[in-house]
């Protein structure tokens, strides 16, 4: 039985009683033999990636969403064609983006997005900070755990913008009512995201990495941390959803001359004056900054973080 | 290689080595569970492994081997008797080769040697040198998915010699592989072991397996674990799991084996 077929690994007879393709009559491998051998497995079970080329992945990947985009703004338009509501209550996407080009012109435009983005930024920085630290205290401390990882986890589904009133009695109208609303939208998810991270590492990576001596500090650095990243990243995803709702929750009610204005503060602008484009052009900015920094700065990290691991599959 | 002397020499002549076991495993007892429901594991377990010896624990399921392989590894405490390891830290291998998917071959051989203090500038030098030696080359850089099973057990193997222990534990390395790649292993194993002055105890239940690799076999009964017999394996090696030596011994073995798991089924 002189097999030179592989056997799967799960067929393979337990007694490992299996003759192999070198073996002959009284010979032995020589060193030699024995490395040969060994690159020809090593050679037959190795897999060859191949990629597509990315410009073109990259295209095949952006028409769906394009036609999507297309068929909805074509149906927007028809519903206008046909009034379907009065003018004034349904504008055309030309209106709607009449209104964004008027913004621009005035050199309005890009400051408002910009106060968003800076200030959602920098609480979701400060909120992945303070986070990270919980998270890991709830992850490892079991008595912690016991006590605030229910609450925590319970933070999720209370919507932000329930804090809003709070936190205005608290700091009035100013900027720490606005981060304050934002940091307690996303430092929950984040700390759920790495606890969660934590949870899903295999026991036996753990204990892989107290047999090498990586233990206390540097088994949080060098095994607990990275081994936690895919989790942890998803929570980072999710925390700076978070933090961009939360802060256009409270952009739109923490309204005050000074404060800078935010695309949350044009909303409510478009709203005081009953301006459906301009209202319409607000949400549509939000929208697009959103999906923009998840599709420019998460998506790819993500993807990089789960292609180093084999965790990205194709097709 | 026939020409060569077949009985090795034992290790700790030529290191001076004052400590006449790698690991001792003295009258250890291990049981799970709360006091009145407990479940005995391992009972009164004596065994010494000598520097330089090459022991397979051999069992049926449940008869603790695994446990009794994290015991020596410090992974867990016995519930009585003591065991020592005068070597350090013993390295251990697993089913699974348990090397961490966000660092390369290399940087996982590379994580053990800082862990164990070498020097930043040395490390990179010796991961290839240890590479090199479960002849795997040039793979360095590659990331674990991208490797076979059998190429994972070498890297795993690497990072195992990378903690320069005096003692390998081994639990069921090879299980999960193909025949053929686990034989390859097999002669790898001896190989490596015959270059080093390292100590091996090897968990399997596989009878031919451990003929195939060890000294001397120890075998466990099951439920409580406790050691049946020994036997020592004198045939030369390098061995082939196909020789008739080792066919003859293992049905010897096997039989002793079945008698064990008999036992359970007889009440």
């Amino acid at each position: 039985m002189a097999s030179t077929e592989t056997e799967d690994p799960a067929t393979a007879p337990d007694d490992g009683g299996t003759t192999t393709a070198t073996a002959t009559a009284g010979g032995r491998d020589t060193a030699g033999d024995l490395a040969g051998l060994e690159a020809g497995l090593d050679a037959l079970e190795s897999r060859v990636v191949d990629r597509q080329p990315r410009l073109r992945a990259a295209a095949a990947k952006a028409l769906p969403p394009v036609i999507a985009v297309a068929i909805v703004l074509g149906l927007w338009q028809l519903a206008y064609h046909f009034e379907l509501k009065p003018h004034y209550l349904l504008p055309s996407p030309a209106d709607v983006f009449g209104s964004l080009r008027q913004k621009w012109l005035e050199g309005t435009l890009l400051s408002f997005v910009w106060t968003s983005v800076s200030r959602g930024a920098l609480g979701f920085v400060t909120s992945v900070a303070i986070g990270t630290v919980l998270g890991l205290i709830v992850a490892q401390v079991k008595a912690v755990r016991a006590a605030i990882g229910p609450i925590l986890s319970g933070l999720q589904s209370l919507p932000s913008v329930a804090w809003v009133p709070a936190a205005i009695i608290w700091f009035g109208l100013s900027d720490a009512t606005i981060y304050a609303v934002v940091l307690l939208g996303a430092v929950p998810s984040i700390a759920n995201g790495l606890v969660a991270g934590v949870d899903q590492i295999s026991p036996l990576t753990l204990r892989a990495g107290r047999t090498i001596g990586a233990t206390g500090l540097a088994g949080v650095r060098h095994v607990l941390l990275p081994a936690a990243l895919p989790g942890y990243l998803a929570g980072l995803k999710q925390g700076w959803a978070f933090s961009w709702r939360s802060l256009m929750a409270a952009e739109l009610i923490v309204n005050a001359p000074d404060l800078g204005t935010g695309l949350g503060q044009l909303l409510e602008q478009g709203r005081e004056l009953q301006d459906m484009s301009w209202v319409l052009a607000a949400i549509l900015l939000i929208l697009i900054v959103g999906i923009g920094i998840e599709l420019l700065i998460f998506a790819p990290i993500e993807r990089r973080v789960l292609r180093s691991r084999g965790l990205l599959v194709k097709g | 290689m026939t020409t060569t002397t077949l009985a090795k020499q034992p290790a700790a002549a030529d290191k001076g080595n004052t400590v006449p076991y790698a690991a001792r495993i003295d009258h250890v007892s291990k049981s799970f569970g709360r006091t009145g429901a407990q479940q005995h594991v391992l009972e009164d377990i004596t065994l010494d492994v000598a520097p330089g010896e090459f022991v397979c624990l051999l069992g049926a399921s449940g008869c603790g081997k695994s446990t009794l392989l994290n015991l020596v590894a410090g992974l867990d405490a016995p519930s009585a008797g003591a065991i020592a390891t005068p070597g350090g830290r013993p390295a251990l291998m697993f089913q699974e080769h348990a090397l961490f998917p966000w660092l390369t071959a290399g940087r996982n051989i590379e994580l053990a040697l800082r862990m164990r203090g070498v020097p930043r500038a040395e490390r990179r030098a010796e991961a290839e040198r240890l590479l090199e030696l479960v002849r795997l080359k040039g793979a360095h850089g590659k990331r674990v998915h991208e490797l076979s099973g059998g190429m994972r057990q070498r890297v795993a193997m690497a990072r195992a010699l990378a903690q320069d222990s005096q003692l390998l534990l081994m639990d069921e390395p090879f299980a999960a592989l193909d025949a053929i790649t686990r034989d390859v292993l097999h002669d790898e194993l001896t190989r490596i072991w015959r270059e080093t002055n390292l100590s091996v105890l090897f968990v399997t239940h596989n009878v031919r397996e451990a003929v195939r690799l060890a000294e001397r076999v120890v075998l466990l009964s099951s439920r409580p674990g406790r050691i049946a017999r020994e036997w020592q394996v004198d045939i030369p090696q390098p061995r082939r799991i196909e020789d008739a030596a080792v066919a003859d011994l293992s049905v010897e073995i096997t039989e002793q084996l079945r008698g064990e798991i008999r036992r359970h089924g007889q009440h």
